[in-house]
């Protein structure tokens, strides 16, 4: 619903409302405001699984707000202090130790940094459950395969400035991923770390990009990701378009006003989302060594990796699949070609629009075929990324080959599965109790 | 509009050129910010070598120094890990080191200057880290039970034998590196330079 077609506020005579009225001769508040909330209409039937786009945003704005007080503290700086400490990860402990409430903001941004990884995977698998990246909402899927990109690309970014070991080793290898493409590679790992080895430059630059880039594009990106669907409305469960059954004054029959009706229910999932992030954020804010991996406990050592190096277990399954490949093919080394499928796992994704050929959006009328490959993709995708917090081994190796093969051909042979499924009929309007 | 359906091509062309002259503008102006990424000067110059004395180095020990920001292992070798070298021209993927991975000096059965002192860079050739001692014969130290030692690499799972030469099928595609390096004396190493005094 473009802005331009609400009607703009007429005072009543009060205060406020000539203020109002002032304003919006100037600016369109009551048009935004009616446009994206209170005239937005959505389908009356959303479930448990449409929280997750309400509370991604609620991370996002964590993750910013902590963020912005972190920044007071820290110190992107590689060289040693006087005890023979870097004074990045010094600051790191300063803000734990003698920051006042430092360790609490500290630990909302870390525990921050795993909730949203959580949040956007349920988030896209609701996208998978009920068909939400089909037409017309192409758009709003591919900005949110950009906001995973780039969220990957904070995430990898913010870890590497406490400068402990897992985050200098982790930076050393995924950087060095870079140097796998031919020709150009040696120089764009060269430019991205700023010198031969990761050092104060890679520390520097990262937390620029960290701070100040992404978060920027990524801030964009939601706004386009939300504007997009607002063009087009929201999907549902029932993967019906209730735009298609208007009554007499154009609103859609199965739609509610997202305010006050999904403000209210979205406050209730923000409230048990605060409740669980609570519980981790002051009784296991390491997450048993997966949101702060122990290594990182020690400053970086640029002479000695620690004996078990794995990335954060948001990345592992798409460090499994970099592992996976051990084959070199048409005279590149196997390296490249793990980079190739890590990065083709991911991006994959942008083309699940194109790929998904079935007649139906949603599960609910879909067949035993994408209910069976859906379960056996999210079974392959918890066995990636538990391997991938592993030491590499012969049997983890073959396992997680399997595993990446039927990723791949998960979304490669989709054309012609989603197809062949038998499908049960569609309603024309949602299904509500 | 007056005009419509009709096209001002002089116009047009001017449209174009200061479209073409204001992209080339905005391209120019990203060289200061692409070059400003590059290793600046200082790192550049960051490069000096080191000289280490290894008269304390005694056999099967090990230590490591750093260059230019790297760790460079210096192993005082045995006998016993010489002798395992030849045994292993068919398990490594490089036995006779003919990837350009260290000085024409040290292109040789022990990939070194004096057969028993090894200089290597301990960086693995995959993905960067630093791969581990795992000297013991055997599977005492969680290798393969025919193992005659080495180093692992803790993040992929590559092997090196005692002249850094890489295991078959392993993800390091080449032998670690050799740095340059020169003798100033019979138990003093110049690291980063081939030439005495230079």
């Amino acid at each position: 619903m473009a802005a331009g077609n609400f009607e703009k506020y007429k005072s009543d005579g009060s205060l406020a409302g000539n203020a109002l009225e002032w304003v919006d001769a100037r600016f369109p508040a009551t048009a935004m405001w009616k446009g994206h909330l209170s005239e937005y209409y959505a389908p009356k039937n959303f479930n448990f699984w449409y929280f997750f786009g309400s509370l991604a945003l609620l991370v996002l704005v964590i993750q910013i707000v902590t963020g912005i007080f972190l920044v007071m503290h820290y110190k992107p700086d590689a060289a040693l202090n006087a005890n023979g400490v870097p004074i990045a990860f010094a600051s790191v402990e300063y803000i734990m130790r003698d920051v006042p409430g430092g360790w609490l903001i500290r630990y909302m941004h870390s525990t921050g940094a795993s909730a949203f990884f959580i949040v956007v995977y349920l988030h896209m698998f609701r996208g998978l459950l009920y068909g939400s990246y089909r037409k017309p909402r192409e758009l709003t899927w591919l900005f949110g395969v950009g906001i995973f990109l780039c969220l990957m690309g904070e995430a990898f970014f913010g870890y590497l400035l406490p400068w402990g070991q897992m985050s200098y080793w982790g930076a050393q290898v995924i950087v060095n991923l870079f140097s796998a493409i031919p020709i150009i590679g040696g120089d764009l790992s060269l430019i991205i770390r700023g010198d031969f080895v990761v050092g104060d430059a890679t520390l520097n630059r990262f937390f620029s990009f960290h701070v100040i880039a992404f978060p920027l594009v990524l801030i964009g990106l939601v706004a386009a990701h939300v504007l997009a669907l607002h063009e087009t409305g929201s999907n549902n469960p029932d993967g019906v378009e209730i735009k298609a059954n208007k009554d007499e004054n154009g609103i859609p029959r199965d739609g509610i006003p997202f305010h006050p009706y999904y403000t209210v229910k979205d406050i209730v999932g923000v409230i048990v989302f605060l409740m669980v992030f609570s519980a981790v954020m002051f009784w296991a804010p390491e997450g048993g060594g997966y949101f702060l991996e122990t290594p990182n406990f020690y400053p970086a050592d640029p002479l000695k990796t620690p004996p078990h190096i794995a990335p954060v277990w948001y990345f592992t399954p798409f460090y499994s699949i970099l592992r996976a490949v051990t084959y070199p093919l048409f005279g590149l080394d196997a390296k490249f070609w793990g980079v190739v499928a890590m990065g083709a796992s991911v991006v994959i994704f942008a083309f699940l629009p194109w790929l998904d050929r079935s007649p139906v959006k949603s599960i609910r009328y879909r067949g035993p075929i994408y209910k069976t490959l859906l379960t056996i993709f999210v079974i392959c995708f918890f066995i990636l990324g538990y391997l991938g917090t592993l030491s590499p081994s012969p049997m983890g190796e073959l396992i997680s080959q399997i595993c990446s093969v039927f990723y791949f051909g998960f979304f490669l042979a989709m054309p012609w599965w989603s197809r062949m499924d038998k499908f049960k009929p569609v309603p024309d309007r949602v299904t509500f109790k | 509009m007056s005009n419509q359906g009709k096209m001002d091509c002089g116009r047009r062309r001017l449209v174009v050129a200061t479209a073409a002259v204001g992209g080339v503008g905005a391209v120019a102006a990203l060289v200061p910010f692409v070059s400003s990424l590059l290793p600046s000067e200082r790192a550049k110059a960051a490069g000096a070598p080191v000289e280490v004395d290894i008269s304390k180095l005694e056999p099967g020990q090990m230590m490591t120094v750093e260059w230019r920001g790297k760790p460079v292992w210096i192993i005082n070798r045995t006998k016993e890990m010489l002798d395992t070298l030849p045994k292993l021209a068919d398990a490594v993927a490089d036995p006779k080191s003919e990837k350009d991975q260290q000085p024409a000096y040290a292109k040789n059965d022990t990939r070194s200057v004096k057969p028993e002192i090894m200089v290597v860079v301990g960086i693995c050739t995959h993905l960067g880290c630093s791969p581990s001692q795992k000297f013991k014969k055997g599977a005492e130290e969680g290798m393969p039970g025919d193992w005659l030692g080495g180093f692992l690499c803790p993040c992929h799972g590559s092997t090196f034998d005692f002249a850094g030469r890489v295991y078959k099928s392993k993800p390091a595609p080449t032998n670690l590196e050799v740095p340059p390096h020169v003798y100033l004396a019979d138990t003093r190493i110049l690291i980063g330079e081939d030439k005495k005094g230079a």
